[in-house]
Order: structure tokens, then sequence, then C-alpha cells
């Protein structure tokens, strides 16, 4: 629990200070980092990215892979230094694979599905279906009793 | 001894729930109406004793009793009055005792507003709500009591999070729960009808106001909890796919589904078995929205309380309420009838469209806030769904869902025609299309997305300006106001809602499109431009506050010489908690924010600082606050007061002869 | 199947996963390094800057590696646990102090005793990266042919080293 504890406590602001930061020497270097961290997790805060954590270890992973741009490592190389350190968790993009396919599929099958059940059901009910709408003389009732349940019950 | 009183409040609310969830439901089933008759009284009486619950917990934060655990645990005798009430919902305890106070509180709107509904109806919803009430009130007796004693008394309390310690919190939580719990009403209604077998026209426009002015609570609610993440986290952004922002977007999705289902079930009386699954969805949304913040299964920036003998208990009653409705749907279900026929291109179809678009934008947040915990239970590995894929996936399924949003309200019901449908939205596609190309030129950038959003919020309202053309063509009024006065206020509000929706797009491409930001380290007088503001540091100074100390910076901010603004950013030490706080300071504009926060203090004064220039960002919740505007209008319409004006002769008809024509 | 029973089956199938979703702990995150060799470094020692700690040095034996710090309360927790492991001698714990400032980790070990044959220091956390450290504590068993054979993240508790950590040693020894 005080693990726990610790780990907050980084959550919304820094205990402790690490090395000096230069506040973006190049900005193309920056914007390539603030490119690639936006899409990584900074792993000792509950849910944020790199790119928007003060956690120490946020700032240190910054670091590190601004050092990888400046030797400009290609951003496969970078991110497969970080998933080879911390695993897939590190990604806020999971990489398709044959356990995450369902994951990327799912909204497109769920889209095709519904709109076939949709298509389907729409075709089957206007043939079932003995126009029985909800006649003018129905929304006359419907109107009546809103207007007299009151006094009925 | 107060806290005893509130704690005892909960023991009789419970035996009164009890009650309410059992003999009504029993008498509308065998017919007696002495039975029934329980319902309201006993609604009444439990809105009365949470409402005493709960106002004995507000005593014990304002009197600072710190021989309350939770009293001690979330507020400190340093904390402002207003924050200290606020407490009240500001870890576990609190909130569950807020949700079970809001779910008496829609009963007892029940009781007031459900006159015109017949006996049997009336007593099967209290009842359904009174079962509701009696799984929360079990839950915070057994395993989350708020009046729990600390004996002996802590000398002071540990202090609210201080990030809740912000004016957005104290209002955010309760609007939240207004709509999750709202929900509840639409839910009890669908679920009276199935146990009463009588799903019908009638049953959608009763369930109709509610379900609205829930969906309307929700909206705002979600709204404001993205602007304080806007400006509390420090980042600057709005919404982060988080699961416990996905639990609220969750219901809305499904609710906002149900809101255009209901409409073709009141209209056409088609859909009702989908109508009604929809309305179980949305609640149970809300009830596992609830499970994923309280239990502890996902990691989130914002779950404050997690115990997993809580998790068991929120499952079990899941288990219990939602799947006990589901089996009731699978079993009521079939007999349900089928309404009016169709064609598949129709104002219904279209609704219908618009739902499965919708549900399968639900599925997929649902999907992606899941699949970590799926993989996780198979032993799988553990991975992270993060924004990347919620704005990959969701994008693409929304995009169609708001093309037809606009050719929606032009298509005839039961049967639309295609040809007619294309001449009469020509204009607005050719307008919309040629504006979304050329306007990013104009504003310099040009990029599909940019495009894309302007295209979709346009269109929005150029098929807005159609629509309402053609109704007041139809519609008969001696000059223009009148006119406008002939179309009934549900429309207005549906319009209007749709251009909310347009508004919200238009701020959330905007800013995306166009927003700079700057991570610069400033000496005291140095100057840094953003958005062709320039921003001079002039330094920070110490502030003490209630109960934290602060470096408040102070930045001159001007364009082309011309002074706007002064912001003072502050870095905030709470020395309770020992948490550093940043809280930025925001320019708001209806055309752009400007937004300073503080980074980490540097030698001599300096400051590592980020500076933002976010165009049309404030459209993103004007957007929201304009749908749930339009939700507020079309729940004033006429029809849902119809039982009142019957009653009150006083208001003539011919006093309104326009309003006669549309309903 | 009747199609009304869709719903229902599909949450069904939710509450499983979320029922098994209790019994987990979100925040544990299994180490992509585990089976694969550690990781080379090669750092000064805390006691005698002078020399430096190597895994290489280290090939042949069952050794721990510890990340801790002065300024961690998690260590602070785990910290009487280390002391009676070393004191058995069931096996090495090399110290990695993490992100420190040296007087004040040598006040602490000063302090409270010092569990560890040799500390290296990792004062950027380039070490930690590259071992993939969340956050100190975390403990690292590595095997006689300098592979990572566990990861213990956070602080170790005496059940962890009775049930996890000595039976791990017991047989990486025998092999």
């Amino acid at each position: 629990m005080i693990w726990l504890a610790f780990i907050m406590a980084f959550v919304s602001g820094p205990v402790w200070a690490g090395e000096a930061q230069p506040l973006g020497d190049d900005p193309a270097v920056e914007a390539r980092l603030k490119h690639l961290a936006v899409e990584l997790r900074c792993l000792v805060c509950q849910n944020q990215t790199l790119a928007d954590s003060n956690a120490p270890l946020a700032e240190d992973l910054r670091r590190e892979v601004r050092e990888m741009i400046v030797k400009d490592m290609t951003d496969k190389e970078i991110i497969d230094f970080l998933v080879e350190r911390y695993g897939d968790f590190v990604l806020y993009r999971p990489p398709l694979k044959a356990t995450t396919t369902l994951l990327w599929v799912g909204p497109f099958v769920l889209l095709t599905v519904g709109a076939t059940v949709l298509a389907i059901t729409l075709r089957r009910r206007a043939r079932r279906v003995v126009d029985a709408p909800v006649t003018d003389e129905e929304h006359r009732r419907v109107e009546q009793l809103l207007a007299e349940g009151g006094k009925r019950s | 001894m107060i806290p005893e009183i509130g704690h005892f409040a909960l023991i009789l609310a419970l035996c009164v729930a009890i009650v309410q969830g059992s003999l009504p439901i029993y008498g509308a089933a065998v017919g007696n109406s002495a039975l029934m008759a329980v319902a309201k009284p006993a609604a009444r009486a439990q809105f009365l004793l949470v409402l005493i619950a709960f106002c004995s917990l507000g005593y014990a934060f304002a009197e600072k009793d710190f021989s309350v655990l939770y009293v001690a645990a979330t507020s400190n005798s340093q904390l402002p009055l207003h924050y200290r009430l606020a407490a009240i919902w500001g870890a576990h305890e609190g909130s569950l005792l807020l949700w079970t106070f809001i779910l008496t509180l829609w009963m007892f709107a029940v009781t007031l507003f459900s006159k015109h509904l017949p006996e049997t109806m009336r007593s099967r919803i209290l009842g359904v709500m009174g079962l509701v009430s009696v799984g929360f009130l079990l839950f915070m007796l057994t395993v989350s009591n708020p009046f729990e004693r600390l004996i002996p008394a802590a000398p002071d309390g540990r202090d609210l999070n201080p990030l809740l310690q912000d004016p957005g919190m104290v209002i955010h939580p309760p609007m939240l729960y207004m709509g999750y719990v709202g929900f509840s009403v639409a839910f009890a209604f669908a679920i009276a009808a199935l146990l009463g077998g009588n799903l019908d026209a009638a049953w959608a426009r009763w369930s109709r106001p509610w379900t609205t002015v829930a969906w309307c609570f929700l909206t705002v609610g979600i709204a404001m909890g993205s602007g304080w993440a806007y400006y509390e986290l420090g980042w600057g952004g709005w919404w982060f796919w988080d699961p416990v922002e996905n639990a609220s977007f969750m219901p809305w999705l499904a609710g906002t589904a149900l809101i255009h289902s209901l409409a073709v079930t009141d209209k056409r009386g088609g859909f009702k078995v989908w109508t009604v699954l929809l309305a179980i969805m949305a609640f149970s949304l809300s009830l596992l929205g609830t499970f994923l913040v309280r239990s502890g299964v996902l990691t989130s920036v914002h779950a404050f309380a997690t115990d997993p003998k809580r998790g068991l208990f929120i499952l079990m009653f899941l288990a219990v309420v939602i799947g006990g409705s589901l089996a009731l749907y699978a079993w009521r279900a079939p007999r349900v009838g089928l309404g009016g026929s169709f064609s598949m291109v129709s104002r219904e179809g279209m609704l219908l469209a618009n739902n499965v678009l919708l549900i399968a934008a639900m599925g997929s947040v649902l999907l992606g806030t899941l699949y970590p915990l799926f993989l996780d239970a198979l032993d799988l590995g553990k991975i992270s769904v993060g924004p990347p894929y919620f704005d990959s996936v969701f994008a693409p399924l929304m995009a169609p869902a708001i093309f037809l949003m606009g050719v929606g309200p032009l298509a005839q019901w039961k049967k639309a025609d295609l040809p007619d449908l294309a001449r009469r939205l020509k204009w607005a596609l050719g307008v919309s299309v040629v504006t979304a190309l050329v306007l990013p030129f104009v504003m310099g950038k040009w990029t599909p997305l940019l495009s894309l959003g302007l295209l979709l919020a346009i269109w929005i309202v150029t098929t807005a300006v159609v629509t309402l053309r053609e109704r007041l063509a139809h519609v008969t009024g001696d000059n223009f106001s009148d006119r406008m006065g002939a179309v009934s206020r549900s429309y207005w509000g549906m319009l209007l809602a749709h251009v909310g929706v347009a508004v919200f797009i238009v701020g959330v491409t905007m800013v995306k499109g166009f927003e700079t930001e700057s991570d610069v380290r400033m000496n005291v007088g140095e100057t840094a431009t953003i958005g062709g503001y320039t921003f001079r540091f002039d330094g920070t100074q110490d502030v003490v506050g209630p109960n934290y100390t602060a470096a408040r910076g102070t930045f001159h901010v001007s364009r082309d010489g011309r002074d706007t603004t002064i912001l003072y950013p502050e870095k905030r030490r709470y020395p309770v908690q020992n948490q550093v706080m940043t809280e930025a300071a925001i320019d708001p504009g209806l055309l752009r924010d400007l937004y300073v926060s503080l980074g980490e203090p540097l030698e001599d004064g300096a400051w590592s600082v980020r500076l933002y220039h976010k165009p049309f960002v404030d459209w993103i919740w004007g957007g929201c606050l304009i749908m749930a505007l339009g939700g507020a209008l079309a729940i004033s319409d006429r029809r849902y007061r119809l039982a009142r004006r019957k009653q009150e002769p006083a208001v003539a008809p011919s006093t309104r002869p326009a309003r006669r024509k549309v309903a | 199947m009747n199609r009304f029973l869709l719903p229902l089956s599909i949450f069904v199938v939710v509450v499983g996963f979320l029922g098994i979703g209790l019994t987990l702990n979100p925040r544990e995150i299994p180490s992509p390094l585990i089976g694969k060799a550690a990781p080379e470094f090669s750092q000064p020692q805390l006691y005698d800057q002078e020399k430096t700690l190597s895994p290489a040095d280290l090939k042949g034996k069952v050794w721990l590696l510890n990340f801790w710090a002065s300024w961690c309360s998690g260590c602070k927790t785990e910290h009487p646990v280390l002391m009676e492991l070393a004191e058995s001698g069931q096996v090495p714990i090399y110290g990695m102090d993490y992100k420190d400032q040296r007087d004040e980790a040598l006040a602490w070990l000063q302090r409270w005793g010092n569990p560890y044959p040799v500390v290296g220091v990792d004062e950027a956390g380039r070490v930690g990266i590259n071992y993939g450290v969340y956050g100190v504590p975390e403990t690292y068993v590595i095997d006689k042919q300098g592979v990572i054979r566990y990861k213990q993240i956070g602080p170790l508790d005496p059940d962890t080293v009775a049930k996890k950590i000595l039976p791990l040693v017991q047989q990486l020894e025998s092999q």
C-alpha cells in the first residue's frame, strides 16, 4: 500500500527533481519527441501519456527518447527499444498481433453485423408487418390516456 | 450524535426501500390497489430519510467532525467550507451517498409528475427504483459506510485531494450523477412495461421527457468534467479516453441512441423491443461505470477509491440488476408487437441506422476500455489502449452518423424518396463541400482531417437551415414570427441540439488543427510569442492560500503592442497531502484560449513554462451546453405537459391557434 | 437460439471477465526481460567510487539486484526483509542506488543497516531504464548465466521471499 501511495504521489507532480532539462534546443527534435510521446504511456502514472506527465520516470524516458532522436534512430527503433524494456504496456496504440486482432477489427465487425442485422430485420419486418402504425386514432387515445390517466388513478 | 442519526436514517431508508421494492410490484401483479398505493408514500419517505442522511454528513463536514472516519479522510480544518461540503462526494463512501440521494430525488420527482400514469405502471416504476435503491443502501451499510466513527477522533483531517479542490469539482459530480441515475427512470419505465406487458406508444411518450432530462444532465456533467480536466490537470488536454471518462461516455452514447429510438417508438410504434433494450443498456452502462470506477479493475487517472471487497459487491449487484433485467427482457420481449411498417429509406430507417452507428461506437469504447482486462484475465499479457486507438476507431464510426444527422430530419416518416432527398439537399451539400475545401486554405493550413471536420460541422448547420425552411413553409401563420412560433419546441430542441454537435465539432477540429504550444525556459523579463500573442514573464511571488502555499507567476500578454490581459498561473503546494498542483491560468475567448502553466522553478527566478494558444477550444464545451439546451427546449414542448394543460381550462386552445398545427 | 437471449449472454461473459479482473492487480506488469540476459552495465560503486559494479563480474552466481533510493518510502518498508535475507546468507543482494544523492544514500545505509555486499550508483536512472524499472524498489533474480528469472515490483515482503524468491534461488543454484 505504501508503494501505491508512493506511485500516487507522483501522479500530480514531481517530488524529486531530476537533471536540469534543456527546454528544446532543437524544435525539430522536440516536435518528433512530442509526436512519439503522445502515443506512449507514462508507466508510473495512473493513466497519462509520456508527453503530459511530470513524473521523474517520464522525464527520464523523454530524455532517453530525445537522445535517440538526436542519434537519428527511426521511430520504430525507438519504440522497439521501449517495448523491449517495458513491454507492450508502454504503447497507447496497441500493436496489431494475434491477441489484439479482436480489438482492432471489433468495432468494424460490430458495425457490419449491426448494419446487416438492421437490414435483414427491416426486410423481414416489411414482409411480416401488416401496416399497423400508430394511427391517428391511437394517437388520440394516447393523448387521452395521458390527459385522463390522472383522474382515473 | 448527528452522524448516528444519519446512519440510522440510512437503515430506515433501507427498510422503506425493501417495502417499496416488493409490495407495489406484487400489488401490481395481483391487482391489489392497497399494496400499489404504498409506492408513493414509500418513495417520498425514502427521499426524506436519505436527505436526512445526506444533511447529517454535510453537517459533520461543516462542523469538522473528525471523529467520523470519512470526514477525517477527506477534509481538513484548513479546507474552506465550500470545499468541505463538496468533499461529501470527494471520495468513495460519500459519492455513493450522493448517488443514492439523487436516486431518491428522481423517485420523488416521479411521484410528483406521474399523476397521469395508470396506477399499476406507477407502482411498478417506483418498485423497480426501490429495488435499485436497496442495492445501493445495502452497499453503503455493509462495506462503505460514510458515517463510520473513528475512535479516538483524529486531531485533524487528511484533507481533500487537491485535484478536487476546484469549483468545477463542486458541481461536476452532482451533474454527472443526475445523468447516470436519471437513466434509472427510463430503465424503471422499461422494466415496468416489460412486467406489465404494455409496451406501447404511451410508454414511449411517458419515457421520453425523463430520458431527455437525464441525457441533458449527463451531457452537462461530462462537459464539466472535461472542462475541469482542461484547466486543472495543467497540460491543456480536454479528453483522454480514460476508463473513467469512457464510463460516463458509454451511457451517453446509449442514451443518445435511446432518445432517437424513443422518437421512432413514440411516433410510429416501431422497434419497441430495441428501445426497451436501449433503456436497459443506458442504465446498465451507468452501473458498469460505477463498477469500473469503484472496483479498481482498471487503472485510471481519476480512480480515487479502490477496494476489491467493494468491487465484488458491485459486481454481484450488477449481475442481479442487469442480469435480471436482461433475463426479463429475453422472456418478455418476444411477445411485443411490431408496430407500423416503414421502408429502409425513411426517417425511421435513418434513425435506426444512426442507432446502429451509435451503438457500434459505444461497443468500441466498451471494447477498448475492457480489452486490457480481457487479455490480462486470459493471461495473454498487459497492454494499454489509449487515445490513438479510440481516435482511430471512433471517428470513422461517427462521421457517417453525423452525415445521417443532416439527412434524417428531412426524410419523411414511413417512406422517403432518395432522389427527392438528394434534390432537396444538393445546395447544403455543395455549400458544405466547397466551404470545407476552401476554408482551411484561407486559414493557412490544409489537412484531410481539418476538411472532414469542417465538412461535417457545416453539413449539420446547412441541413438544419434547409430543414427549418421546409418546416416553416409547411406551417401556417400570418407572419414570420407566427410561423416560427408554430414550429413545436421539441422540433426547435432537436435542431438546436444538432447545431450543438456542429459547434462541438468545430471546436475539436480547430483546436486539433491549429493549436500551438511551446515549452520555454523563461527568465524574469523575458518574452515568448505564440499564436501572435506575446507573453512577458514578470517573475513569481509567494502566495499563501487557506490550505496551500503557492508560487504565483505574472505574465503580461499583449498582441501587436496592445495589452490583452495579465495571467497568474500558480504552482501550489498542499502540505497536508504533500502534493504539488499546477494551477493553469487561462484567458478564455470566443475564438481562442490563452493558457499558461508553470513547470519547474529553474535558477535565478527563471521557470520552465508551458504556453498554449488554443483556437476555438471553448466551442467544445459550448457545443455540449447547446446540445443540453436543445434537450431542455424539447422537454418544454407542450405535448409533454398535455395533462396539465387539459386540467387548466384557463389556457384555452383558442389563445394559441398556430401551435396546434404542428405537434 | 432465441435472439433475445443474446444481450444476456454477452453480459454473462462480461461479468465473468470482470469477476476475474477483480482478482488481478492492474499495476502488476510482467517484465518482458524475464528469460532474457540481464542488461550489461558498469556503474561506479557507492562506497568506493573508483571501483565498478557489473553483472559480468557476477557470472556463475545466483544473485539479486535491488533498485533502491534513500528518498523512497517503499524501500524503507522492505528494508528489514532485505536485512534478514542478507543475514541468512542464502543469496547475495546487490544494490543499485537509483537517482539518489551520495551522502544521503550513505547516511541512509548507515542508519538502517547495509544488506548489500556492493552497491552500484545509477545517478541518472539509465540502468533503471535498461532494466525496465518503473520506480523503486524493484528486485530482480538473476541466474548463473546472467539471465533474469524473476522481477519483483514494489517492496519485498517475507511471504514473497519465502514462497517465491528462495525456492527459485535454490532451484537456480542446483542447476
